[in-house]
Formats: C-alpha cells, structure tokens, sequence
C-alpha cells in the first residue's frame, strides 16, 4: 500500500488545563481502515476533531500528503466527516442533503443528480430523494450522513462513533457495509469507537488509545493476540494478566509453576505481566496440569463454558472451554507455548498511570 | 369528568377577558350611536387622516422590525456561540431594563432626546449645533426598537441554541464557508425563532401609542393614537372599535403572509 497519507507530528491538546493528548504522533497510510479505540476520554475523538479541522492542537503538526493543513479551516480540508449523530440538515430533504457539499463546489445540475442517484444506491437507499429527514429511522439516517460525505469524494472519511446509536443487528449490518463501501471506494477511513469487537472486525489497523496516549498500534491479529501492555490485553477481549518471572528466554514461572512460552529478549529472572486469553487454557486431568486448581464457578454460555478456575494462590482464572469442569472439581491447567503473551512490567510511574484501572 | 373540571377557570377567563371584549368591540365596531348596524366606522378608515396614520403606523412599525432583525440576529449569534455561563450572562443584562417600567424607559429617551435635553445638551457643551431630534418618525422607531428588541433578540437566540454544533460543523466539513453556513444553515434552521420575533415585534409596534405619544408629540399621530383618542377624548367608542377592527386585520393579515413562509409551524404566535 501507498505512503501516508496523514501524519500527525507530536501533537499536544489539553481542555481547561486537562491534558487529552499527550505528544501524539500517528501516521495513517492511503488506502486503509485505521480504528482509533479506547475508553471515552481517551481522547480519539479530539484526535478526529484535530484532523477534521474542528479543534486546534496546542502543538504538533498536522500533515495531509506532505502539506501542513493545521491552519486551514475544515471547509478547506480534503476530507469529510460522518458525525456521531448523523447531522443530517432537517431543513433540508434527502437529496438536497446530498447535494449540500457539490452545490458548493458549484458542480452542474445533472452531474449532482447523478450523483446523489449513485451514492443512495451506494447505500441501499434507493429512491429516497424526496423524503424527510425526519422519516428516515436512525440506520437509515447514517447511511444518508455517509452518502452526504463521499459524494464529495474526500480522499479520507472520519467517522466519529458512527454506529453508537443503532441497536446490535443494525449496528453489524452496517459494519459489513462499512467494509463494503471502504473496498469499493477505495478511500481512506479513520473509524473513532470504544467498541472492540467493532474494531476487530473492520479494521485494517488499530490504534488504542488510553488517556491522550497511544498504547498499541497494529493489525486487529497482533491487538487481539500481541497484547503489548496490560491495558490493551485487559481492553481488548477478556484475558487472565498475571504476575510472573521470566526465569530466561522461553521459560516464565507463574505462581511456582514453569512455563514454556516463545517469547525471547526479556532478561533473566526479571519481573514480567503474563496474558493468557481464557480460550487459550487447556484443562487436563491434575496430574497433567501444570498448575492445579478447583472449579468455583460455572456458566453454560452457548458456544462455550465459562469457568473460573481458583490456584492455591487465591488467584481466579477465567477459563473458556467446550469441555465442563463441575464446581467444586479438581483440575489440572496447562497453556501452550504460543498462547502465552509476555509483557514488561509498566517501568515508570508515568506508564502505570495508562494501565489498567479497575 | 375531573379533568374537564380542571379547564374550567381558564375557559371562563378566555370566555370573560376575551371573548366577551372581543364580541363587544366587533359589535360597536359595526353599529351607529343608535344601536344600528353600519359599516362606516370601520370604513372611516379610507378619510385622509385615518389613512394616513395607519399607513404611518404600518411604515414605522415595519422599519422598527426591519431594524431590530437586523440588530438582534447578529447578536443572537455572538450569545449563541458564547460559552454557556458568559451567555447567558449577556442575556441578563440584555433583560435587565425589561424589568424597569415601559413607561419609565420611553420618558428617559423622552429626557435625552428633548430639545433642552441631554443629547442637545451635550452638542451645545461641544458647540455643535442642536438637534431636533424629538417629535420625529425617527425618534419613534428609535424607541419602538429600543422597547421591542429584547422580545426580537430572545427567541432568535432560543431556536439558535436549539441547533447542534455537529449541523454546522457539517456544513462547513461539506465546504461551506461562513457565509454559505450562514445562508443555508443557521438562517433555515433559525426561522421559526425569527417569525416568532417578528410577530412580537410588529405587533405591538403597530399598535402602540404610548411610544408615539411621548416622543412624537402630539404632530405625528399613529393610528394606535387616533384610536386612543376616540376612546378617550372622543368618547367615540364605536369609531374607535371600527377602526381597531380594521387594525385587527391587517395584523391578522401580515402574519398570514408571514406564516406562509414559516413551513415549520413553530415559531408563529398562533
């Protein structure tokens, strides 16, 4: 894929003396799906808002294919933005609501027709032209606030939270059409959400943002699988993070116990966080397991059972099997090599404060 | 049952204070000092003197409304785009003279407009030559803009905070500059809040005589004054229904007119 088209240089913003992000630096490629995710108040939404030309940074660059557009105003930014709740001018009919962005741009009257026939088309909404914003549901509303934007042809499209409001189904139905759209338009996405699984499913890249800093960057696989700290890995699905040793490479000693791991690099006998997803545990028979401990809780959950696993230790692992374990039951826990992900203790007291807080 | 109970005081009062003072002005709007059924009272209207103060009165309330559009959106615009607190701050002030006498405040123009009054005052300690500036149609709009901005100003500012941010953070992402936004986006979306302006405005602008009385003197004669004077002086009750009858339509007439282009339905005083 193509050089980056968006590059955000060190950028500082704080609100009434609030810093929300903090030397933020980012570079989104042509041509690709990039999710800002995290928590409200991480600040992926000002991250839009800077781009879309609706906030001012403090300080920093903002680099649209190799020009600094921090002074332009959002009307002359080559890009449009699909708001959280739609927009839409009610004042204003469908058509004419699409028409908005191309009247200004004082394109011909046949040209703006054929195009606004094109983007409802685009949308599953054909022959919609006439109707009232009010008498749109709320899905049908995004797709017009979507059709409004790309009939402009921006070379990148922001979506703030576009699903946020529509129920579950609507919400993936609209994911898949989102994909659709991105792939036969061939235009970049910057998707703001704090969903994760909304993420996983649409992105190309995921940027997961806690309190104004960037805490992993990277394909939905190394998020999900790759946890780089204890935020991301405890943000992003369920997960069992776990205090251990990293006695030397490959071998991590979790409550006593050694396991075998893949990771290298880490040093010897040094202090270490341990993610294991709770679909990754196996549960053997005791005298197999390399730790044991007993069942304490059981949910029959559809696709799965949810355990939760107690060690001598006191510690609770979350557990996620097809095979049932009966409270109360002994049993024997043991993790692949690769299942297991290894992260650094947070080092500073600046990197505890983007941690995990429960 | 109760419910319907509940209704009842303000349908006796609508019946008492409004229909009842209505139907009696229709009735001597439309009968001679003999109880007979006539229409010259309210076709007196077409004499010289009526008709020129009604035209007068409709020109000048129309300026004052014109002026006080053109004064109040701007302003409505700067509180809308304030902060919360520092908006509703300048609302305050702007509100506070609303709570002094009507009377009170056109007798203070009355002083600073007066030919030994403050303004000439002023102009006499500057050797400037002295104004006469009270007595005129001009001091009149003055003070009609003066008493009937605030009621301009407020629902213009209500229907602009109505708007959502991201609506007009929309235009402008679509390309639209100050202007455009202005136009096609604030202005629409703000008509029901202007209609519901002009409406409480012009109204009573056409119909005071209060303002005309202490700044025009007793030269510049409103029709609100020539009816007043048929009450009062005349004791001419049925001339002076009949004239405000034809008043009456005439307002009812231009919120028609006003009404048409308000599709909403919103904002009108009806």
């Amino acid at each position: 894929m193509g050089q980056s088209l968006i590059d955000l240089q060190n950028i500082y913003k704080s609100f009434d003396g609030t810093m929300v992000l903090d030397d933020l630096s980012l570079s989104v490629k042509e041509n690709t799906f990039v999710t800002l995710l995290g928590p409200s108040g991480c600040g992926k939404t000002t991250t839009l808002r800077i781009i879309g030309g609706f906030e001012t940074q403090d300080s920093g660059n903002v680099i649209f294919d190799g020009t600094e557009i921090s002074k332009l105003p959002p009307n002359k930014r080559q890009l449009n933005t699909v708001f959280q709740k739609y927009a839409l001018f009610t004042h204003m009919n469908i058509a004419e609501n699409i028409a908005f962005g191309l009247k200004i741009k004082g394109k011909s009257k046949p040209y703006i027709q054929d195009k606004i026939k094109y983007a409802l088309k685009l949308v599953n909404l054909d022959g919609f032209e006439n109707r009232s914003v009010d008498s749109l549901s709320g899905g049908q509303q995004q797709r017009i606030a979507i059709a409004r934007a790309i009939v402009n042809e921006p070379r990148v499209l922001l979506l703030d939270e576009p699903l946020g409001a529509l129920d579950l189904k609507l919400r993936q139905d609209m994911q898949y059409e989102l994909i659709r759209l991105k792939n036969e338009l061939g235009i970049t996405f910057i998707y703001v959400t704090h969903d994760q699984e909304e993420a996983l499913t649409m992105s190309d890249t995921i940027v997961v943002m806690n309190q104004g800093y960037i805490q992993q960057m990277g394909s939905p696989e190394q998020i999900y699988n790759e946890p780089e700290n204890a935020f991301v890995a405890d943000f992003i699905g369920e997960s069992n993070i776990v205090p251990g040793i990293m006695l030397h490479d490959e071998l991590v000693e979790i409550f006593g116990a050694k396991f075998a791991c893949v990771d290298k690099g880490f040093g010897i006998n040094r202090p270490v966080d341990v993610v294991i997803r709770p679909e990754d545990i196996d549960l053997v028979e005791p005298s197999r397991g390399t730790l044991v401990g007993t069942c304490t809780h059981l949910i029959f959950k559809g696709v799965h059972y949810e355990m939760e696993i107690t060690t001598p230790d006191g510690f609770e692992w979350l557990v996620h099997s097809t095979d049932m374990c009966p409270v109360g039951q002994e049993v024997g826990i043991h993790v692949d090599p690769f299942d297991i992900q290894i992260m650094n203790k947070p080092a500073s007291e600046d990197e505890e404060a983007v941690g995990v807080n429960e | 049952m109760s419910k319907k109970m509940l209704s009842g005081p303000y349908l006796l009062w609508m019946i008492g204070f409004i229909i009842i003072p209505l139907a009696l002005i229709v009735y001597y709007g439309l009968t001679d000092k003999n109880n007979v059924f006539t229409l010259a009272n309210v076709l007196s209207i077409a004499t010289a003197e009526h008709s020129k103060a009604l035209w007068l009165s409709l020109g000048l309330s129309f300026a004052s409304t014109l002026i006080c559009l053109v004064l109040a959106y701007p302003l409505a615009m700067i509180l809308r785009n304030r902060q919360m607190g520092q908006g509703s701050f300048i609302v305050f002030i702007f509100i506070l003279p609303m709570w002094m006498n009507f009377l009170l405040r056109t007798l203070a123009w009355q002083t600073l407009l007066e030919k030994s009054g403050v303004i000439n005052g002023i102009l006499t300690a500057l050797h400037l030559p002295t104004q006469s500036l009270i007595n005129t149609p001009g001091a009149i709009v003055l003070g009609m803009v003066y008493n009937f901005l605030p009621f301009m100003v407020l629902p213009i500012y209500n229907t602009l905070c109505k708007i959502d941010d991201n609506t007009i953070n929309a235009a402008r992402d679509l390309g639209a500059n100050f202007t455009q936004t202005l136009l096609w986006v604030w202005f629409p979306l703000s008509v029901p809040g202007v209609i519901s302006g002009i409406t409480m405005v012009f109204v009573p602008a056409l119909t005071t005589f209060v303002i005309s009385n202490l700044l025009g003197g007793s030269k510049i004669l409103l029709i609100g004054n020539v009816i007043e004077q048929e009450f009062t002086k005349g004791s001419n009750w049925h001339l002076g229904s009949g004239l405000s009858l034809v008043l009456m339509v005439f307002i009812l007439l231009s919120m028609a007119l006003i009404a048409k282009y308000d599709k909403n339905g919103e904002g009108s005083a009806f």
